[in-house]
Protein backbone atom coordinates (compact mmCIF):
# COMPACT_ATOMS: atom_id res chain seq x y z
CA UNK A 1 0.00 0.00 0.00
CA UNK A 2 2.74 2.18 0.53
CA UNK A 3 4.39 2.04 -2.33
CA UNK A 4 1.56 2.79 -4.41
CA UNK A 5 1.28 5.77 -2.61
CA UNK A 6 4.85 7.08 -3.28
CA UNK A 7 4.92 9.27 -6.34
CA UNK A 8 7.92 7.78 -8.78
CA UNK A 9 8.41 9.82 -11.92
CA UNK A 10 10.35 7.46 -14.10
CA UNK A 11 11.38 9.79 -16.99
CA UNK A 12 12.81 8.03 -20.42
CA UNK A 13 16.10 9.02 -21.39
CA UNK A 14 14.24 9.75 -25.13
CA UNK A 15 11.99 11.95 -23.58
CA UNK A 16 14.71 13.70 -21.45
CA UNK A 17 16.50 13.95 -24.90
CA UNK A 18 13.94 15.71 -26.59
CA UNK A 19 12.84 17.92 -23.48
CA UNK A 20 16.58 19.29 -22.91
CA UNK A 21 16.77 19.53 -26.72
CA UNK A 22 13.30 21.82 -26.38
CA UNK A 23 14.74 23.86 -23.77
CA UNK A 24 17.82 24.58 -25.96
CA UNK A 25 16.17 25.56 -28.89
CA UNK A 26 14.10 27.62 -26.64
CA UNK A 27 17.18 29.21 -25.20
CA UNK A 28 18.85 29.95 -28.73
CA UNK A 29 15.37 31.30 -30.47
CA UNK A 30 15.27 34.00 -26.92
CA UNK A 31 18.93 34.78 -27.67
CA UNK A 32 18.42 35.10 -31.38
CA UNK A 33 15.39 38.09 -30.58
CA UNK A 34 17.02 39.37 -27.49
CA UNK A 35 20.56 39.01 -26.80
CA UNK A 36 22.79 37.06 -25.32
CA UNK A 37 21.30 34.69 -21.98
CA UNK A 38 19.59 36.20 -19.03
CA UNK A 39 21.76 38.66 -17.01
CA UNK A 40 20.54 37.61 -13.11
CA UNK A 41 21.63 33.84 -14.03
CA UNK A 42 25.33 35.15 -15.46
CA UNK A 43 25.82 37.46 -12.52
CA UNK A 44 25.16 34.22 -10.16
CA UNK A 45 27.62 31.75 -11.96
CA UNK A 46 29.97 34.74 -12.37
CA UNK A 47 29.70 35.31 -8.56
CA UNK A 48 30.33 31.39 -8.27
CA UNK A 49 33.46 30.67 -11.07
CA UNK A 50 35.20 33.82 -11.53
CA UNK A 51 36.87 34.18 -8.18
CA UNK A 52 37.75 30.03 -8.70
CA UNK A 53 39.29 31.15 -11.88
CA UNK A 54 41.47 33.96 -10.86
CA UNK A 55 42.73 31.83 -7.89
CA UNK A 56 43.90 29.10 -10.44
CA UNK A 57 45.31 31.46 -12.65
CA UNK A 58 47.34 33.48 -10.06
CA UNK A 59 48.53 30.39 -8.40
CA UNK A 60 49.74 28.77 -11.66
CA UNK A 61 51.28 32.50 -12.45
CA UNK A 62 53.15 32.61 -8.99
CA UNK A 63 54.26 28.92 -9.31
CA UNK A 64 55.53 29.78 -12.70
CA UNK A 65 57.63 32.92 -11.65
CA UNK A 66 58.70 31.43 -8.97
CA UNK A 67 59.94 28.07 -11.03
CA UNK A 68 61.67 31.54 -13.25
CA UNK A 69 63.57 33.48 -10.36
CA UNK A 70 65.12 29.79 -9.37
CA UNK A 71 66.66 29.41 -12.99
CA UNK A 72 67.42 33.08 -13.70
CA UNK A 73 69.17 34.32 -10.65
CA UNK A 74 72.36 32.42 -11.79
CA UNK A 75 71.44 33.78 -15.10
CA UNK A 76 71.10 37.46 -13.74
CA UNK A 77 74.76 37.62 -12.13
CA UNK A 78 76.71 37.05 -15.32
CA UNK A 79 73.86 39.50 -17.70
CA UNK A 80 74.53 41.84 -15.05
CA UNK A 81 77.85 42.41 -15.76
CA UNK A 82 77.41 42.32 -19.38
CA UNK A 83 74.64 45.00 -19.30
CA UNK A 84 76.85 47.58 -17.67
CA UNK A 85 78.76 47.50 -20.24
CA UNK A 86 75.82 48.30 -22.71
CA UNK A 87 74.44 51.03 -20.53
CA UNK A 88 77.56 53.11 -21.65
CA UNK A 89 76.53 52.01 -25.20
CA UNK A 90 73.47 52.82 -25.08
CA UNK A 91 73.14 56.46 -23.44
CA UNK A 92 74.92 57.30 -26.31
CA UNK A 93 72.50 55.67 -28.51
CA UNK A 94 69.83 57.80 -26.83
CA UNK A 95 70.94 60.62 -27.57
CA UNK A 96 70.86 60.45 -30.88
CA UNK A 97 67.38 58.60 -30.83
CA UNK A 98 65.81 61.59 -28.64
CA UNK A 99 66.79 63.94 -31.67
CA UNK A 100 64.76 61.35 -33.71
CA UNK A 101 61.92 61.29 -31.23
CA UNK A 102 61.23 64.89 -32.19
CA UNK A 103 61.22 64.22 -35.74
CA UNK A 104 58.69 61.29 -35.02
CA UNK A 105 56.69 63.88 -33.62
CA UNK A 106 56.50 66.26 -36.63
CA UNK A 107 55.80 63.04 -39.02
CA UNK A 108 52.92 61.89 -36.70
CA UNK A 109 51.15 65.56 -37.06
CA UNK A 110 51.50 64.80 -40.44
CA UNK A 111 50.03 61.56 -40.88
CA UNK A 112 46.97 63.12 -39.05
CA UNK A 113 47.23 60.64 -36.00
CA UNK A 114 47.96 62.94 -33.56
CA UNK A 115 44.89 60.97 -31.53
CA UNK A 116 47.82 58.59 -29.76
CA UNK A 117 46.21 55.84 -27.52
CA UNK A 118 47.70 58.39 -24.83
CA UNK A 119 44.60 60.67 -25.34
CA UNK A 120 41.84 57.95 -24.41
CA UNK A 121 41.28 56.64 -20.92
CA UNK A 122 42.27 52.93 -19.95
CA UNK A 123 42.03 50.46 -17.12
CA UNK A 124 44.20 47.57 -16.68
CA UNK A 125 42.97 44.45 -17.13
CA UNK A 126 44.80 40.73 -16.58
CA UNK A 127 43.31 37.96 -18.43
CA UNK A 128 41.97 34.58 -16.32
CA UNK A 129 40.46 32.00 -18.70
CA UNK A 130 40.12 31.61 -22.11
CA UNK A 131 36.97 29.89 -24.18
CA UNK A 132 36.63 26.36 -24.02
CA UNK A 133 38.07 24.93 -27.35
CA UNK A 134 40.00 25.80 -30.54
CA UNK A 135 37.20 27.65 -32.27
CA UNK A 136 36.53 30.75 -30.71
CA UNK A 137 39.01 32.94 -29.59
CA UNK A 138 37.71 35.20 -26.88
CA UNK A 139 38.46 35.57 -23.21
CA UNK A 140 37.94 36.84 -19.87
CA UNK A 141 39.73 39.63 -17.54
CA UNK A 142 39.19 40.90 -14.25
CA UNK A 143 37.48 43.86 -14.44
CA UNK A 144 34.23 44.56 -15.16
CA UNK A 145 31.05 47.07 -14.77
CA UNK A 146 31.86 47.85 -11.52
CA UNK A 147 35.35 49.11 -12.80
CA UNK A 148 33.91 51.31 -15.53
CA UNK A 149 34.14 48.63 -18.25
CA UNK A 150 31.06 48.63 -20.73
CA UNK A 151 30.21 46.39 -23.64
CA UNK A 152 31.87 47.71 -27.05
CA UNK A 153 34.80 49.27 -25.16
CA UNK A 154 38.17 48.35 -27.12
CA UNK A 155 40.81 46.29 -25.44
CA UNK A 156 44.59 47.26 -26.53
CA UNK A 157 47.79 45.49 -25.56
CA UNK A 158 51.41 47.87 -24.97
CA UNK A 159 51.58 46.80 -28.98
CA UNK A 160 48.05 46.87 -30.50
CA UNK A 161 44.56 46.36 -30.97
CA UNK A 162 43.43 42.78 -29.14
CA UNK A 163 39.25 42.99 -29.05
CA UNK A 164 36.04 44.46 -28.13
CA UNK A 165 34.32 43.73 -24.89
CA UNK A 166 31.20 41.59 -25.82
CA UNK A 167 29.63 40.98 -21.95
CA UNK A 168 29.99 42.63 -18.88
CA UNK A 169 29.73 41.05 -15.30
CA UNK A 170 30.35 43.82 -12.36
CA UNK A 171 33.74 41.93 -11.86
CA UNK A 172 34.37 40.06 -15.32
CA UNK A 173 34.08 41.20 -18.67
CA UNK A 174 33.84 38.99 -22.34
CA UNK A 175 36.76 39.91 -24.79
CA UNK A 176 36.54 38.91 -28.25
CA UNK A 177 39.85 38.98 -29.56
CA UNK A 178 40.31 40.24 -33.66
CA UNK A 179 41.88 37.02 -34.57
CA UNK A 180 38.71 35.10 -33.47
CA UNK A 181 36.76 34.26 -36.94
CA UNK A 182 33.44 36.27 -36.69
CA UNK A 183 35.68 39.09 -35.58
CA UNK A 184 35.54 42.19 -38.01
CA UNK A 185 37.06 45.65 -37.88
CA UNK A 186 36.77 48.74 -40.12
CA UNK A 187 40.44 49.76 -40.85
CA UNK A 188 42.16 52.22 -42.49
CA UNK A 189 46.04 52.09 -44.27
CA UNK A 190 48.26 55.41 -42.58
CA UNK A 191 49.56 56.41 -45.28
CA UNK A 192 46.95 56.79 -47.54
CA UNK A 193 43.60 56.66 -46.11
CA UNK A 194 42.34 54.44 -47.96
CA UNK A 195 39.44 51.75 -45.58
CA UNK A 196 39.23 48.27 -45.73
CA UNK A 197 37.61 45.72 -42.98
CA UNK A 198 39.92 43.41 -40.76
CA UNK A 199 38.63 40.39 -40.14
CA UNK A 200 39.68 36.92 -38.39
CA UNK A 201 40.49 33.93 -40.02
CA UNK A 202 40.40 30.79 -38.34
CA UNK A 203 43.39 28.93 -40.93
CA UNK A 204 45.82 32.06 -40.35
CA UNK A 205 45.97 32.04 -36.83
CA UNK A 206 48.48 29.80 -36.31
CA UNK A 207 50.73 31.86 -38.80
CA UNK A 208 49.42 35.12 -36.81
CA UNK A 209 48.02 36.89 -39.25
CA UNK A 210 44.52 38.54 -40.17
CA UNK A 211 42.39 38.57 -43.59
CA UNK A 212 41.99 42.25 -44.92
CA UNK A 213 39.26 42.97 -47.70
CA UNK A 214 37.83 45.78 -49.52
CA UNK A 215 40.63 47.49 -50.36
CA UNK A 216 40.03 50.09 -52.48
CA UNK A 217 43.61 51.55 -53.92
CA UNK A 218 43.57 52.20 -57.39
CA UNK A 219 46.90 54.12 -57.33
CA UNK A 220 48.69 51.02 -55.98
CA UNK A 221 50.20 52.63 -53.15
CA UNK A 222 49.49 50.18 -50.43
CA UNK A 223 52.83 48.02 -50.31
CA UNK A 224 53.77 45.41 -47.68
CA UNK A 225 54.83 47.07 -44.37
CA UNK A 226 52.27 49.19 -44.69
CA UNK A 227 50.39 50.15 -41.32
CA UNK A 228 47.17 49.13 -40.68
CA UNK A 229 44.89 51.44 -38.36
CA UNK A 230 41.12 51.21 -37.25
CA UNK A 231 39.42 53.80 -39.17
CA UNK A 232 37.29 56.58 -38.29
CA UNK A 233 34.62 55.92 -39.93
CA UNK A 234 34.01 52.09 -37.29
CA UNK A 235 31.00 52.98 -35.24
CA UNK A 236 32.45 50.46 -32.60
CA UNK A 237 36.18 51.04 -32.40
CA UNK A 238 38.27 54.24 -31.66
CA UNK A 239 40.25 55.82 -34.30
CA UNK A 240 43.88 55.47 -34.59
CA UNK A 241 44.35 51.68 -32.68
CA UNK A 242 47.29 49.98 -34.41
CA UNK A 243 46.15 46.59 -36.04
CA UNK A 244 49.18 45.55 -37.70
CA UNK A 245 51.51 45.68 -40.72
CA UNK A 246 50.65 44.20 -44.07
CA UNK A 247 52.42 41.03 -45.38
CA UNK A 248 50.56 40.43 -48.67
CA UNK A 249 48.30 42.14 -51.03
CA UNK A 250 46.53 40.43 -53.71
CA UNK A 251 44.44 42.51 -55.95
CA UNK A 252 40.42 40.92 -56.68
CA UNK A 253 39.01 39.90 -59.95
CA UNK A 254 36.55 42.92 -60.05
CA UNK A 255 39.92 45.11 -60.13
CA UNK A 256 39.09 48.09 -58.30
CA UNK A 257 39.51 46.36 -54.46
CA UNK A 258 42.50 44.26 -53.18
CA UNK A 259 42.59 41.52 -50.25
CA UNK A 260 45.57 40.70 -48.43
CA UNK A 261 46.78 39.87 -44.96
CA UNK A 262 48.43 41.39 -42.01
CA UNK A 263 50.59 40.42 -39.38
CA UNK A 264 49.79 41.35 -35.74
CA UNK A 265 52.52 42.64 -33.35
CA UNK A 266 50.28 40.82 -30.82
CA UNK A 267 51.18 37.85 -29.43
CA UNK A 268 47.56 36.53 -28.71
CA UNK A 269 48.80 33.14 -27.06
CA UNK A 270 51.16 34.57 -24.22
CA UNK A 271 48.89 37.42 -23.85
CA UNK A 272 48.39 38.42 -20.02
CA UNK A 273 47.90 41.99 -19.49
CA UNK A 274 45.80 43.94 -21.78
CA UNK A 275 44.17 47.72 -21.47
CA UNK A 276 40.36 48.23 -21.89
CA UNK A 277 39.61 52.00 -23.48
CA UNK A 278 36.52 53.02 -21.76
CA UNK A 279 35.23 55.05 -23.97
CA UNK A 280 33.21 54.20 -26.85
CA UNK A 281 33.36 55.41 -30.07
CA UNK A 282 29.35 56.23 -29.75
CA UNK A 283 30.00 58.34 -26.96
CA UNK A 284 32.52 60.46 -28.91
CA UNK A 285 29.53 60.84 -31.19
CA UNK A 286 27.38 61.76 -28.62
CA UNK A 287 29.32 65.00 -27.76
CA UNK A 288 29.59 66.11 -30.96
CA UNK B 1 21.76 13.06 -3.53
CA UNK B 2 25.63 12.74 -2.67
CA UNK B 3 26.18 11.72 -6.34
CA UNK B 4 24.41 14.68 -7.83
CA UNK B 5 26.32 17.12 -5.46
CA UNK B 6 29.05 15.25 -6.37
CA UNK B 7 28.45 15.33 -10.27
CA UNK B 8 27.89 18.91 -9.82
CA UNK B 9 30.79 20.12 -8.49
CA UNK B 10 32.98 17.68 -10.85
CA UNK B 11 31.31 19.91 -14.05
CA UNK B 12 32.06 23.58 -12.24
CA UNK B 13 35.52 22.07 -11.65
CA UNK B 14 36.32 20.52 -15.07
CA UNK B 15 35.08 24.03 -16.55
CA UNK B 16 37.59 25.90 -14.92
CA UNK B 17 39.77 23.61 -15.49
CA UNK B 18 39.33 23.53 -19.46
CA UNK B 19 39.30 27.45 -18.89
CA UNK B 20 42.68 28.44 -17.01
CA UNK B 21 45.39 25.28 -17.17
CA UNK B 22 44.19 23.27 -19.84
CA UNK B 23 45.50 26.33 -21.97
CA UNK B 24 48.84 26.17 -20.74
CA UNK B 25 49.23 22.68 -21.79
CA UNK B 26 48.15 23.46 -25.49
CA UNK B 27 50.58 21.78 -28.21
CA UNK B 28 50.91 24.60 -31.30
CA UNK B 29 47.56 26.63 -30.09
CA UNK B 30 45.31 23.22 -30.47
CA UNK B 31 44.33 22.67 -26.62
CA UNK B 32 42.21 19.02 -26.02
CA UNK B 33 38.77 19.57 -24.72
CA UNK B 34 38.52 18.44 -21.34
CA UNK B 35 34.55 19.64 -20.88
CA UNK B 36 34.07 16.81 -23.49
CA UNK B 37 35.67 14.28 -22.26
CA UNK B 38 34.10 14.43 -19.05
CA UNK B 39 30.76 14.56 -20.67
CA UNK B 40 31.47 11.48 -23.18
CA UNK B 41 32.97 9.64 -19.82
CA UNK B 42 29.37 10.41 -18.02
CA UNK B 43 27.55 8.89 -20.46
CA UNK B 44 29.98 5.67 -20.20
CA UNK B 45 29.88 5.29 -16.46
CA UNK B 46 26.45 6.12 -15.59
CA UNK B 47 24.00 6.06 -19.00
CA UNK B 48 22.52 8.18 -21.32
CA UNK B 49 19.96 10.05 -18.74
CA UNK B 50 23.24 11.98 -16.85
CA UNK B 51 25.34 12.17 -20.05
CA UNK B 52 22.75 14.58 -21.14
CA UNK B 53 22.46 16.44 -17.68
CA UNK B 54 25.71 16.66 -17.57
CA UNK B 55 26.03 17.83 -21.04
CA UNK B 56 23.57 20.67 -20.24
CA UNK B 57 24.79 21.89 -17.51
CA UNK B 58 28.37 21.30 -18.93
CA UNK B 59 26.99 23.24 -22.31
CA UNK B 60 25.03 26.24 -20.16
CA UNK B 61 28.43 27.15 -18.30
CA UNK B 62 30.18 27.50 -21.35
CA UNK B 63 27.16 29.23 -23.26
CA UNK B 64 27.13 31.87 -20.07
CA UNK B 65 30.62 32.76 -20.49
CA UNK B 66 31.60 32.17 -24.01
CA UNK B 67 29.23 31.45 -26.29
CA UNK B 68 28.01 33.87 -28.99
CA UNK B 69 24.29 32.09 -29.18
CA UNK B 70 23.26 31.07 -25.87
CA UNK B 71 21.93 27.22 -25.59
CA UNK B 72 24.20 26.42 -28.71
CA UNK B 73 26.82 24.27 -26.46
CA UNK B 74 24.19 22.70 -24.22
CA UNK B 75 22.33 21.46 -27.03
CA UNK B 76 25.59 19.72 -28.81
CA UNK B 77 26.33 18.35 -25.17
CA UNK B 78 23.48 17.14 -24.73
CA UNK B 79 23.52 14.92 -27.82
CA UNK B 80 27.38 13.89 -27.04
CA UNK B 81 25.71 13.28 -23.45
CA UNK B 82 23.31 10.83 -24.88
CA UNK B 83 25.02 9.08 -27.76
CA UNK B 84 28.00 8.16 -25.49
CA UNK B 85 25.14 6.73 -23.28
CA UNK B 86 24.66 4.11 -25.43
CA UNK B 87 28.23 3.01 -24.75
CA UNK B 88 27.38 2.48 -21.32
CA UNK B 89 24.13 0.14 -22.40
CA UNK B 90 26.30 -2.12 -24.79
CA UNK B 91 29.64 -2.40 -23.34
CA UNK B 92 31.82 -3.11 -20.28
CA UNK B 93 33.30 0.55 -19.08
CA UNK B 94 36.72 -0.62 -18.08
CA UNK B 95 37.74 -1.55 -21.60
CA UNK B 96 39.97 0.93 -23.05
CA UNK B 97 38.83 0.37 -26.98
CA UNK B 98 35.87 1.84 -25.55
CA UNK B 99 36.16 5.08 -24.05
CA UNK B 100 39.05 5.76 -26.46
CA UNK B 101 36.65 5.49 -29.35
CA UNK B 102 33.62 7.26 -27.42
CA UNK B 103 35.74 10.25 -27.10
CA UNK B 104 37.00 9.77 -30.36
CA UNK B 105 33.42 9.75 -31.61
CA UNK B 106 31.92 12.57 -29.50
CA UNK B 107 35.22 15.04 -30.40
CA UNK B 108 34.36 14.13 -33.91
CA UNK B 109 30.73 14.57 -33.85
CA UNK B 110 31.46 18.11 -31.50
CA UNK B 111 33.72 19.71 -34.22
CA UNK B 112 31.70 18.48 -36.97
CA UNK B 113 28.73 20.39 -35.55
CA UNK B 114 30.55 23.55 -34.52
CA UNK B 115 32.25 23.33 -38.03
CA UNK B 116 28.57 22.76 -39.65
CA UNK B 117 26.79 25.05 -37.68
CA UNK B 118 29.09 28.62 -37.00
CA UNK B 119 31.17 28.14 -39.55
CA UNK B 120 29.87 26.24 -42.96
CA UNK B 121 26.85 28.13 -42.59
CA UNK B 122 28.77 31.89 -42.75
CA UNK B 123 30.41 31.07 -46.01
CA UNK B 124 33.57 28.90 -44.82
CA UNK B 125 33.71 26.50 -47.18
CA UNK B 126 37.38 24.65 -47.06
CA UNK B 127 36.29 22.17 -45.00
CA UNK B 128 39.89 20.51 -45.76
CA UNK B 129 41.59 23.60 -44.24
CA UNK B 130 39.68 23.02 -41.10
CA UNK B 131 40.06 19.62 -40.68
CA UNK B 132 43.66 19.23 -40.62
CA UNK B 133 44.51 22.82 -38.67
CA UNK B 134 41.32 22.65 -36.10
CA UNK B 135 39.59 19.11 -36.26
CA UNK B 136 42.18 16.39 -36.75
CA UNK B 137 44.99 17.59 -33.88
CA UNK B 138 41.95 17.77 -31.59
CA UNK B 139 40.61 14.91 -31.81
CA UNK B 140 43.35 13.23 -31.78
CA UNK B 141 44.77 15.43 -28.62
CA UNK B 142 41.33 14.94 -26.76
CA UNK B 143 41.71 11.37 -27.29
CA UNK B 144 45.15 11.02 -25.84
CA UNK B 145 44.10 13.12 -22.85
CA UNK B 146 41.62 11.00 -21.98
CA UNK B 147 43.69 7.80 -21.44
CA UNK B 148 45.05 10.01 -18.68
CA UNK B 149 41.87 11.67 -17.14
CA UNK B 150 39.58 8.66 -17.51
CA UNK B 151 41.09 6.81 -14.61
CA UNK B 152 40.28 9.81 -12.24
CA UNK B 153 36.70 10.29 -13.49
CA UNK B 154 36.22 6.48 -13.29
CA UNK B 155 37.60 6.80 -9.54
CA UNK B 156 35.21 9.57 -8.77
CA UNK B 157 32.32 7.94 -10.26
CA UNK B 158 33.29 4.32 -7.83
CA UNK B 159 34.74 5.66 -5.22
CA UNK B 160 32.42 8.95 -4.42
CA UNK B 161 29.13 8.23 -6.22
CA UNK B 162 26.66 5.87 -5.89
CA UNK B 163 27.45 3.49 -9.09
CA UNK B 164 24.35 3.13 -11.30
CA UNK B 165 22.65 -0.21 -11.55
CA UNK B 166 23.74 -1.26 -15.47
CA UNK B 167 20.48 -3.75 -15.49
CA UNK B 168 17.91 -1.02 -15.19
CA UNK B 169 19.44 0.72 -18.77
CA UNK B 170 19.67 -2.93 -20.37
CA UNK B 171 17.68 -3.77 -23.08
CA UNK B 172 16.82 -7.55 -21.76
CA UNK B 173 15.01 -6.35 -19.21
CA UNK B 174 12.01 -5.91 -19.86
CA UNK B 175 10.28 -2.91 -18.42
Amino acid sequence: MKRKLRFRFNLKSKHLLVILTLICLTFLAVSFTKGIGPDSLKEAAGFVVIPFQKTIMSINTSFQTAMQTRREKRELVYENQDLKAQVQTLTDQNNRLIQDQYELQELQSLYNLDQDYADYEKVAARIISKDPGNWYHTFIINKGSSDGIRVDNNVISGKGLVGIVTETGSHWATVKAIIDDSSHVSAMTVSTGDNCTVSGDLTLIGEGKLRFEQLYDVSNKVTVGERIVTSNISDRYVEGLFIGYVSEVMADTNNLTKTGTIVTPVDFRHLRDVFVITVNKQDLFNED
Amino acid sequence: MKSRIILFITIVLTFMLQTTLVQRISIGSIEPNLVLIFVACTGILRGRKSGMWVGFFSGLLIDMFYGSLFGFYALIYVYIGFFSGYSHRMFYDDDAKVYLLTVFGSDMLFNFAVYGLQFLLRGRLSLGSYLVHIIIPEVFYTTFLTLIVYRIFYFINYHLMKPVKKESESVWVIK
